[in-house]
């Protein structure tokens, strides 16, 4: 299992050279998320509407190596937008991947953009 | 003005740095700085975090801008190659001289590399900079790409070899940890716990080889193997050599100062090395024939030094430095402190061992009983924060000593105490040095008023971290000692506890959680807000968890439970355990069509488990059409209401069991509240139904029905206790609406009945005048509000599987119908079930 971890590189924006087409913005819910496929990938897409952004992250979550992320409620602490695993309640930074409730090896996020009311997603390959 | 110059800007060296320039004294001072890596100081101790995020800013000590404001000329990139102390003098690689009138060397160490022949050959490496993890990095990604099961091996089952084993495994190459001695940590642990850690790192993916010395490096240019004797050899792709630490000490030997034999710069208490005016700190220090590798007594040397430097020369190094480690981020703990082992005549131990559960815990305790000498944690080091203050401030034992290991805990009263009745010198963040009297001080000197504060100023925590329960325990102590009142409240986002949020959200009739959080919160909420807002609008308005699913915890969400491996499982209503012959048929059609496992839970209906998120809806359909209904079994709300068979079949039955339960189960189905709630009916004081376990229990008695309330199985099992005797059926139901309705308005989130009974002043006899005397006059109002929610009441999975919009929300992925390909089962007995997580 320890391998589908490492199909999970974050992206930097300066890295993107693919901007996959993932679905339509309201597939995704307001203030909630949803995952969609790419390759052999499962991403997670969040619509946080309070804060008017986007966010998008790996759907595993570290702790248990299960695909769930998308299914986590989404959230702040100190102003840091970030999801909780359904699982445990694990919850990770959505701006940086990091786990901010224990010491679980961070979480990839990619770039996301929505225009024309499509979601698209930033990936290096 | 007088210069200092500090060569070497590791932890240690940024440690002095901060604590010289908080000194108001050290204003007179040029305070010179060089560093021979890149970059400023960075936490080392931390440095495998970098395996995961490659973010070396996560890691900096304090940003360059730092060194600036605080009047640090720093200097990065530059090595001091010789000094004159004759002179005064430091020479750099690129030819500056600088002159001193104190010299601080903290050059700290390198690992050490053991001359093995074949050492030399590409693909080895050391463990200590961050240029050092990312050459590592590149190559265990080379060596993926052209071999899947790539094989890393550690030289060195230390502290810090086990740290790079679980980071080969996160590289995703296959661990093979190496260790010259019959034991990992061999200075921290004995043989026994170092079995029990083996069998736990094993059970990781981590392969351990005891016992072996290398002696020679195979391959061609390139490592392949390694040899131990012979016919005796592993293959490897890639090494990793942690064998220990050789301190830096070239630069005194430039200059004659004495060394140790095995290496290192002498230093006495005061941190001088035997040149005036040349001190030595941190791992590049011999103080008492010993390098310590480790961060905090480095920290307590740089504070030596700058105290000496300053002029306070009554400031020295003590004589006994503690080595208590902590492991960290490798997935199991470890700790030691003290004294972790030794010969039966310096005392007596107690040793707890689990092998099953990879547990071991040892204390070393004085003959005489009375004093704590050390101890070894491996599973579960919970505990090593208290038991590592009981030593290092001599705390008395309890007479059972083996209670510190296994302990009457979980049964109220811990065997510890608490933090607070430690003293105040008891130094509670050994990496920030703070006191629990520093902590305890500033609230009550009003300096801070919260946590956030206490962190703020004195930095407690920000080191390795594991203080951190303490010093939360110590600051919500003092507060509450100060007649603070340390309020439970929900979150970060509402400042109120659940019960005023009830009220506010009720009198200002708030509809959605945007609007609470407008109007009484802040922020953007969390997984803790969420789920109690729904809950108080659900206890308000009755709307199902299909009217704001993105508030919902996800099981109410998903309208079913999370299992193991993200599957759900599908609990039907069957009111109070009766059900036909033809609907049992259909659960079992309904599981054999969809793959399910089935079982009959201790609720007494049946539970199908692993349907895959995709398919819920056409289950539930399938359900519903046959005439089922949610059995709300993954809401905080009713489950069920248990009943024993009854005077309809039992000799013994007093009253119709299965028919009230019925009644009961119908009435209050859906109903959510602060926690789930059970309740249970039995037709004689004989109890089949076990109603007494229960948040609402109903015995039949002679002439009527006995009410009890408040009981809980569970962890913490309580008796229901008697609310009201030998009533009738209709008084029953008064009472619970009274009851129930009481306990939703004024519960804490997540408080069971009998949790909330416990805190509620006056107890049963108070719940008594308000339930039946209707002391408080609510009475009416309670059981409105509750016919109420009663009457809107609906079943919400058949709102869902009759609404497309709804449905939707039941899909893996919303790009495709593909389904999760992450899923996993194995066959168990006649059925399935996920496959066990293996981490
Ligand atoms: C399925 C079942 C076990 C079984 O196979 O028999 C079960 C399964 C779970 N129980 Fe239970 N409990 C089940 C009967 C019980 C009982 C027995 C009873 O109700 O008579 C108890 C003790 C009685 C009580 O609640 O006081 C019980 C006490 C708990 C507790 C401890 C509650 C407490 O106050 O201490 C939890 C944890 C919690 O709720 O926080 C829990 C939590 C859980 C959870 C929800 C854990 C979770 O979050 O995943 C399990 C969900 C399984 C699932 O996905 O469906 N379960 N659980 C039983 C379902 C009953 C039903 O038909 O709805
Ligand atoms: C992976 C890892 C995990 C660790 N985990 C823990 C832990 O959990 N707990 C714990 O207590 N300790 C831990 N340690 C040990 C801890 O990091 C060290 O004890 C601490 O860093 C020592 O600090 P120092 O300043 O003495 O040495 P260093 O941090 O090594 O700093 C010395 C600096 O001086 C520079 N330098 C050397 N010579 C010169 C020169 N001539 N001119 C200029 N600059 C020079 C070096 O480049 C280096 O930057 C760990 C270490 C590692 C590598
Ligand atoms: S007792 Fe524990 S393991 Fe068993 S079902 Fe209940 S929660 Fe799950
Ligand atoms: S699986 Fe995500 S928190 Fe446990």
């Amino acid at each position: 299992m320890e391998t589908v971890l490492q199909h999970y590189a974050p992206v930097a924006m300066s890295k993107v050279s693919v901007w996959f087409k993932a679905c339509r913005a309201m597939d995704i819910p307001e203030n909630g998320g949803a995952c969609i496929k790419y390759k052999n990938k499962q991403i997670a897409i969040y619509n946080f509407k309070r804060k008017q952004k986007w966010y998008a992250c790996q759907n595993l979550c570290p702790h248990k190596m299960e695909m769930v992320l998308s299914r986590g409620m989404i959230g702040d602490t100190d102003g840091i937008a970030k999801v909780a695993c359904p699982m445990h309640k694990k919850t990770f930074s959505l701006e940086t991947g990091e786990n901010l409730n224990g010491d679980l090896p961070s979480i990839a996020t990619f770039p996301v953009k929505v225009e024309n009311g499509f979601v698209y997603i930033g990936f290096s390959e | 003005m007088e210069t200092v110059i500090v060569v070497g800007n590791g932890m240690v060296g940024h440690k002095f740095c901060e604590d010289f320039r908080a000194h108001p004294a050290s204003s007179a001072y040029r305070l010179l700085v060089f560093g021979e890596e890149p970059r400023p100081a960075y936490d080392r101790v931390h440095l495998s975090a970098y395996f995961e995020d490659q973010d070396a800013k996560a890691l900096e000590l304090a940003p360059a801008s730092w060194y600036n404001e605080n009047a640090i000329e720093l200097i990065t990139g530059e090595r001091v190659t010789d000094i004159k102390s004759d002179k005064k003098e430091v020479h750099t690689a690129s030819g500056a001289t600088y002159t001193y009138d104190h010299l601080v060397l903290a050059t700290g160490s390198v690992p050490f590399v053991p001359p093995i022949p074949g050492v030399e050959k590409e693909g080895i490496f050391v463990y200590r900079t961050i240029e050092d993890l990312e050459a590592m990095m590149a190559y265990a990604a080379r060596i993926k790409t052209i071999k899947p099961n790539g094989r890393a091996a550690i030289l060195g089952g230390g502290l810090l070899g086990l740290e790079a084993g679980k980071a080969v495994l996160d590289m995703g190459l296959e661990p093979h940890v190496v260790e010259f001695a019959p034991k990992l940590m061999p200075r921290q642990l004995d043989t026994r716990s170092s079995n029990v850690l083996k069998l736990k790192l094993e059970s990781m993916g981590i392969r351990i080889h005891l016992g072996k010395a290398t002696n020679q490096i195979l391959g061609n240019g390139i490592i392949e193997a390694l040899e131990f004797g012979e016919d005796d050899c592993l293959n490897v792709d890639m090494l990793i050599i942690s064998a220990g630490i050789r301190p830096r000490d070239e630069l005194g030997r430039t200059c004659g100062l004495e060394t140790g034999t095995r290496g290192g710069i002498v230093v006495n208490n005061r941190m001088q090395t035997s040149s005036k005016d040349i001190y030595a700190i941190g791992e590049v220090a011999l103080y008492n024939q010993l390098i310590y590798g480790l961060v905090a007594p480095g920290y307590e040397m740089a504070n030596v030094a700058v105290n000496q430097i300053l002029g306070n020369k009554e400031v020295v190094m003590p004589n006994d430095i503690d080595m208590s480690t902590k492991l960290k981020l490798i997935g199991v703990d470890v700790a030691s402190f003290g004294t972790p082992y030794m010969p039966a005549d310096k005392g007596l131990s107690v040793i707890f061992e689990n092998k099953t559960k990879f547990l071991y815990k040892r204390i070393n305790v004085s003959h005489d009983g009375k004093t704590l000498l050390g101890g070894i944690l491996v599973g579960d080091a919970e505990d090593y924060n208290i038991l590592h203050q009981m030593y290092l401030n001599g705390i008395a034992l309890p007479e059972n000593a083996e209670e510190l290991i296994v302990g009457t805990r979980g049964e109220g009263g811990s065997a510890f105490g608490s933090a607070m009745d430690l003293p105040d010198a008891a130094q509670i963040c050994s990496c920030e040095r703070v006191s629990k009297g520093k902590i305890c001080g500033s609230l009550m000197e009003g300096q801070c008023g919260s946590l956030k504060d206490v962190i703020g100023l004195t930095k407690a925590t920000s080191g390795c971290g594991g203080c951190k329960p303490m010093v939360v325990e110590l600051v919500n102590e003092t507060l509450k000692s100060m007649g603070k009142e340390v309020k439970d409240v929900i979150c970060e986002h509402f400042e109120y506890t659940r019960q005023e949020l009830y009220g506010v959200i009720k009198v200002k009739k708030i509809k959605t959680y945007d609007e609470a959080l407008d109007s009484c919160g802040k922020g953007d909420g969390c997984e803790v807000c969420k789920p109690v807002v729904a809950s108080i609008f659900a206890s308000i308005y009755n709307d199902t968890a299909n009217k704001e699913d993105v508030i919902q915890d996800s099981n109410d969400r998903f309208l079913a439970n999370i299992q193991r491996n993200g599957t759900y499982s599908v609990v039907p209503r069957v009111p109070a355990g009766e059900i036909t012959p033809e609907k049992l048929i259909v659960l079992g059609n309904v599981a054999k069509k969809y793959g399910l496992y089935t079982k009959i839970t201790g609720g007494q209906r049946i539970d199908l488990f692993g349907a895959q998120l995709n398919d819920l809806p056409a289950i539930w359909k399938e359900l519903i059409d046959a005439g089922f209904e949610s059995g709300h079994a993954y809401g905080k709300a009713l489950r069920t209401v248990k009943s024993c068979v009854g005077s309809t079949w039992c000799r013994f039955g007093m009253d119709e069991s299965v028919s009230f339960a019925i009644e009961l189960e119908e009435r209050y189905k859906g109903l959510r509240s602060p926690h789930k709630l059970k309740g249970g009916v039995s037709g004689c004081i004989r109890e089949c139904a076990e109603a007494r376990g229960k948040d609402f229990g109903v015995i039949a008695v002679e002439g009527g029905w006995n009410l009890y309330v408040c009981g809980n199985g569970g962890a913490t099992p309580k008796h229901a206790q008697l609310l009201a005797e030998q009533i009738d059926n209709e008084t029953v139901i008064k009472y619970l609406d009274r009851f129930l309705m009481y306990y939703i308005r004024t519960a804490a989130p997540l408080m069971r009945t009998a949790t909330w009974l416990e805190k509620l002043e006056g107890g049963m006899a108070q719940l008594r005048k308000i339930v039946v005397e209707d002391s408080l006059g609510l009475a009416e109002q309670l059981e409105s509000e509750m016919q109420d929610l009663v009457d809107r009441y609906e079943c919400e999975w058949k709102q869902a599987v009759e609404n497309e919009e709804i449905k939707k929300r039941f899909k893996h992925f919303v790009n495709t119908d593909d389904r999760d390909d992450n899923l996993v089962f194995v066959p168990m007995r006649e059925q399935k079930m996920p496959e066990a997580w293996n981490n």
